[in-house]
């Protein structure tokens, strides 16, 4: 099977794969990830503050998503945005946004719920006394958060957080349902043109695999640096 | 422009004769049959390759590591690609049309059920390996031989470890299910996806989807709960 793979479909548009493709995938998970990490603590910041209402949401809104699969979500957001688009702009008619957009908004929100998680594991790891010892010195919610608990939070768990990215950046893949060029996508339209699947496949395939296998690795070794020998 | 919410689409019939609330129906039947039977082999192969770790054989660990980075560092939609579309090339004449013929639900069977039992590899091997050492060298200790101390000592108590982490990877293996719809398998999402396209009723077929989705999601999470009550071993943990 091998004798008759076909290298030149692969050479021939590497630079549709990569600089399109790969392109896109990177943006939407570095974007994504931002994003995501920003709106994950402050939605932990919401569930373990004062107000209870807040902390309602926050866990209503954490459990909710994590319960629903990944590809329904990016229907519902490819479908919601235009009309909350329109709603927010005044305008008459839904606003079509790209797939891009669309997608961003999605894993911004989605993986929110995940970071979350990630990030309250991580201040459940600090000492009680530490917060108690910050509001003694009359410091401010924000403050304790801000100056005391987090930094140190975040560092207890960057190999987790730091594993999520990794699964995000597989996950970005599923915007193949919206026909967008990432990664996949690229190698997608190139495999249906050209009756090329298998070797395009089997490419995407290794690629992803070389960089999640490479991150992952660095991560293991980051784990062994960073940690913290109690 | 307005969307106008009309949930009576539900009820209506649909280009296949049936009414749309029976095609979702029949879409979350087989959500679930492919979860089971992917769970019934990623458990089968999960705790093979996850025992597989924990033996004293660095090149069974190698072999069981290798498996699990493989599963692990390819997207699942990659995956599911590859099973479909490319492992069918591999053979020839007949096998090969045969394997192209093959309904996707057994490709999606074999892709999930491989995918999730390299995650349940990592459990299993974490399981064992947080178990106290004494265990072990207690049972060989006491003559077992070590299929007999893994069958009757380790994997007992490491399964009602496990419980917790097992129920949250057949709730991702459930979602995952999801990701069939991209090679024709007509599950929950295959059918929201067909209804919202015939129907333009997007609004009402995801809100079906989404409900639905949920109720798995509470049906399993009490069902785990009912197991960890049942299983549990008076003061083995300490935990509940």
């Amino acid at each position: 099977m091998f004798a008759n793979f076909d290298t030149h479909v692969i050479t021939n548009n590497l630079s549709y794969l990569f600089l399109d493709g790969m392109r896109f995938t990177l943006i939407l998970t570095a974007l994504s990830t931002v994003t995501g990490v920003f709106l994950g603590t402050l939605l932990t910041l919401m569930r373990l503050g004062r107000w209870k209402v807040l902390a309602a949401f926050s866990a209503g809104y954490v459990n909710f998503v994590r319960s629903l699969p990944l590809v329904l979500v990016i229907f519902w957001f490819f479908f919601l945005v235009p009309w909350i688009a329109m709603w927010m702009t005044g305008g008459s008619r839904p606003i079509p946004v790209g797939a891009f957009m669309s997608a961003f908004i999605t894993f911004t929100l989605f993986e929110a719920a995940y970071f979350a998680e990630i990030v309250r594991a991580g201040i459940q790891s600090i000492p009680k006394g530490q917060p108690s010892a910050g509001y003694a010195l009359g410091l401010r919610y924000w403050q304790v958060m801000g100056y005391i608990v987090l930094p140190q939070a975040f560092r207890n768990v960057l190999p987790v957080l730091l594993t999520q990215i990794i699964a995000l950046f597989q996950d970005t893949t599923l915007v193949y349902v919206l026909s967008a060029t990432d990664f996949l996508g690229a190698a997608d339209k190139i495999a249906k043109r050209d009756f090329r699947q298998f070797e395009l496949y089997i490419f995407v395939a290794v690629v992803y695999f070389l960089i999640s296998f490479a991150a992952s690795y660095a991560v293991k070794r980051l784990q062994k640096r960073v940690a913290i020998i109690h | 422009m307005k969307y106008e919410i009309n949930w009576s689409v539900l009820w209506q019939e649909s280009p296949y004769g049936e009414l749309y609330y029976q095609l979702l129906l029949n879409g979350l039947g087989w959500t679930i049959f492919i979860a089971l039977f992917a769970w019934i082999l990623a458990f089968a192969l999960g705790s093979f390759i996850g025992v597989m770790r924990t033996t004293d054989s660095k090149f069974w660990q190698i072999f069981g590591q290798g498996y699990v980075e493989v599963f692990r560092n390819i997207p699942l939609l990659v995956q599911i690609f590859l099973w479909y579309f490319v492992i069918p090339e591999f053979f020839w004449g007949s096998a090969s049309t045969w394997l192209k013929q093959l309904s996707p639900v057994y490709t999606s069977i074999i892709c999930l059920g491989f995918f999730t039992s390299a995650r349940i590899a990592e459990q299993v091997k974490a399981g064992i390996e947080a178990l106290p050492r004494g265990q072990r060298m207690a049972s060989l200790a006491l003559g077992l031989t070590s299929r007999q101390s893994y069958r009757y000592v380790l994997l007992p108590t490491a399964y009602r470890i496990m419980l917790p982490p097992l129920t949250s990877e057949f709730l991702s293996l459930v979602k995952n299910t999801s990701v069939c719809f991209t090679i024709g398998v007509m599950e929950l999402m295959g059918q929201t996806n067909s209804m919202s396209e015939f129907t333009f009723k997007t609004f009402e077929a995801l809100t079906a989807a989404t409900t639905l989705y949920l109720l798995i999601n509470l049906v399993v999470v009490l069902i785990a709960r009912f197991l960890e009550r049942k299983t549990s071993i008076p003061g083995f943990m300490t935990s509940h």
